[in-house]
């Protein structure tokens, strides 16, 4: 398909003529410019515009690495949990059929399409002071809400789609054939998932998980409304963000944001190589 | 064969977990979203009715809406502009820019709204050019425009891009000998071979755009009745404890992403059964 696309590019009838190519390309790119390259070079030159020592000594500030820490720790719970549930998810949806798989399949992708400040807030509503479980958790001293564990909740809930969503389609391409090979060929179910299933589903997993922590570790509305914005205690990175940027303080909250920047570059370019790698095996198949 | 149907998977593991999943989907979506219902409940209609009609709530729907649709449609121009220029063309730095289209979706919004926010403001790298000819993007409705762009760019051009890759050029070739210039093919038959997948994209750009907060509330100005959008009046009454208000809102606010996103899968049968 893409040899014989090539093939014909050649083709004057087939194309535009060049300027008008040259035209488009032109215009593409502009927009791209403005919206895409601008802006994240904005990022690290704002970050950077008062030298290396102030950038250093904004990261370095107790707040920031306090908010460091607890955006490291809200990932390393969240992802891992939602990477288990992806990959469960995936191995009933994808190799087995049973009625209202595609209702499951749908509320599955529903946090995507719910507002991150209302993903916040239902755990306000249950949780919070006035919420369904408030009273009985303020009786035996328990904090959820405006403490790490809501903050927690609202990024599981925002981050829960992205594994399932990438791995269902790709275990489903692969059909169950391998599998059910190795289960003829004596391999408990264990063996056959880690030894068959998991080598073949790895790009699919490493793509889910870097959108899943780009995602955990960036989040802001969600996490905003069940923080309470405590100052190196209920901060994570993007918070803190807010927090230097609404003091005035840019150079500072610039520095911060420059992390999260670089955490999105690299998540870009995991991403394009575990894309790479999945549209490969497809193609394989 | 009927008999042997329910034994005809070897595979082992289908009960625990289909009963994982369904535990864990409860536990982390089902029932807080259902808080946010039967919350809703508890007012009477009038309540109901009064809070998500108020002036200021209905103004910050116009303002929301209204940015989202207009954020939609220059994604959708520019969107289709740029995957057929990503999938048809050959220039240098191709499959770099192929990979920053995504820096939406990555980049946290919390960032690009401070980003955006600093370089269209009056002194900003782009706003300096643009207040003397006295156009002002930063605290106005335009910058939410702007801001809901940014975020909404990605949809349009990764739902188009690969229903540019499938289009088979024995379809292009046909109609260059039954004698349509390129121009013609291109409405004629390309376009509508696209236009479910542009359809979607408008979609999920729209309603990505409704529910943005963190990428909107830097750049708004958040100036009640002018550019106050409703994901922050929400927030609002939370923070002067007005629950029942915010509760009301926020279910608004919830059925339209849920009509959205009805709208988005029956887009995509369409198009599904387009590409068949």
């Amino acid at each position: 398909m893409s040899a014989l696309n090539k093939k014909n590019s050649s083709n004057r009838s087939q194309t535009e003529p060049a300027f008008v190519r040259w035209l488009l390309i032109a215009i593409a790119m502009s927009f791209l410019t403005l919206f895409l390259a601008l802006p994240l070079a904005a990022v690290f030159g704002q970050a950077f515009e008062k030298g290396l020592t102030v950038y250093l000594d904004a990261i370095r500030e107790p707040d920031t690495l306090s908010s460091i820490k607890l955006t490291l720790i809200t990932a390393a719970v969240t992802v891992p949990l939602n990477l288990f549930f992806g990959v469960t998810a995936a191995w009933a949806i994808a190799k087995f059929s049973f009625p209202g798989k595609n209702l499951l399949i749908t509320l599955i992708d529903l946090p995507f399409s719910v507002s991150p400040v209302i993903s916040g807030f239902i755990y306000v509503l249950i949780f919070g002071l006035q919420g369904w479980l408030g009273p009985w958790l303020q009786e035996h001293d328990i904090k959820i809400v405006f403490a790490v564990p809501g903050i927690i909740l609202a990024t599981l809930f925002v981050t829960f789609p992205f594994v399932a969503r990438e791995l269902i389609p790709l275990m489903e391409a692969q059909g169950k054939e391998e599998e059910e090979a190795a289960l003829v060929l004596g391999a408990t179910g264990l063996q056959t998932f880690f030894l068959v299933t998991l080598p073949n589903v790895k790009w699919g997993i490493i793509y889910g998980v870097i959108l899943c922590n780009a995602r955990a570790m960036g989040e802001f509305g969600a996490v905003s409304v069940v923080s309470g914005h405590i100052r190196g205690m209920t901060n994570t990175v993007p918070l803190h963000v807010e927090i230097l940027y609404n003091e005035y303080n840019y150079s500072a909250a610039f520095a911060v944001a420059s992390l999260l920047a670089f955490l999105a570059l690299i998540t870009l370019a995991v991403k394009s190589v575990a894309e790479w790698k999945v549209r490969q095996q497809f193609e394989n198949n | 064969m009927q008999f042997f149907k329910r034994h005809n998977n070897v595979l082992p593991g289908f009960g625990p977990t289909l009963g994982f999943t369904v535990f864990y989907l409860s536990l982390i979506v089902l029932i807080p979203l259902s808080a946010l219902v039967f919350r809703t409940m508890g007012l009477t209609w009038g309540e109901f009715l009064a809070t998500v009609t108020a002036p200021r709530v209905m103004a910050s729907y116009k303002v929301t809406f209204g940015a989202a649709i207009i954020a939609a449609v220059i994604n959708a121009v520019f969107g289709v502009l740029v995957a057929w220029v990503l999938v048809r063309y050959r220039f240098p730095g191709r499959r770099f820019i192929d990979a920053l289209v995504d820096l939406p979706f990555a980049l946290p919004t919390a960032v690009a709204g401070i980003t955006l926010a600093t370089i269209y403001s009056p002194n900003g790298w782009v706003g300096r050019y643009l207040e003397p000819l006295g156009i002002k993007v930063a605290f106005t409705p335009l910058g939410i425009v702007l801001a809901m762009t940014f975020i909404g760019l990605p949809f349009v051009v990764r739902t188009v891009q690969p229903v540019v890759e499938e289009i088979e050029v024995e379809l292009e070739e046909a109609a260059t000998c039954l004698g349509a210039n390129r121009w013609q093919t291109l409405k004629l038959v390309i376009f509508p071979m696209l236009l479910p997948s542009i359809l979607t994209g408008f979609a999920l750009s729209f309603a990505r755009a409704v529910g943005e907060y963190g990428s909107l509330i830097f750049i708004a100005g958040n100036m009640p009745m002018v550019s106050e959008i409703t994901p922050l009046l929400i927030i609002t009454k939370l923070e002067q404890f007005d629950y029942q208000g915010a509760t009301a809102i926020a279910c608004v606010m919830l059925l339209a992403s849920f009509s959205m996103l009805l709208i988005i899968n029956l887009l995509q049968k369409w198009s599904r059964r387009y590409a068949e």
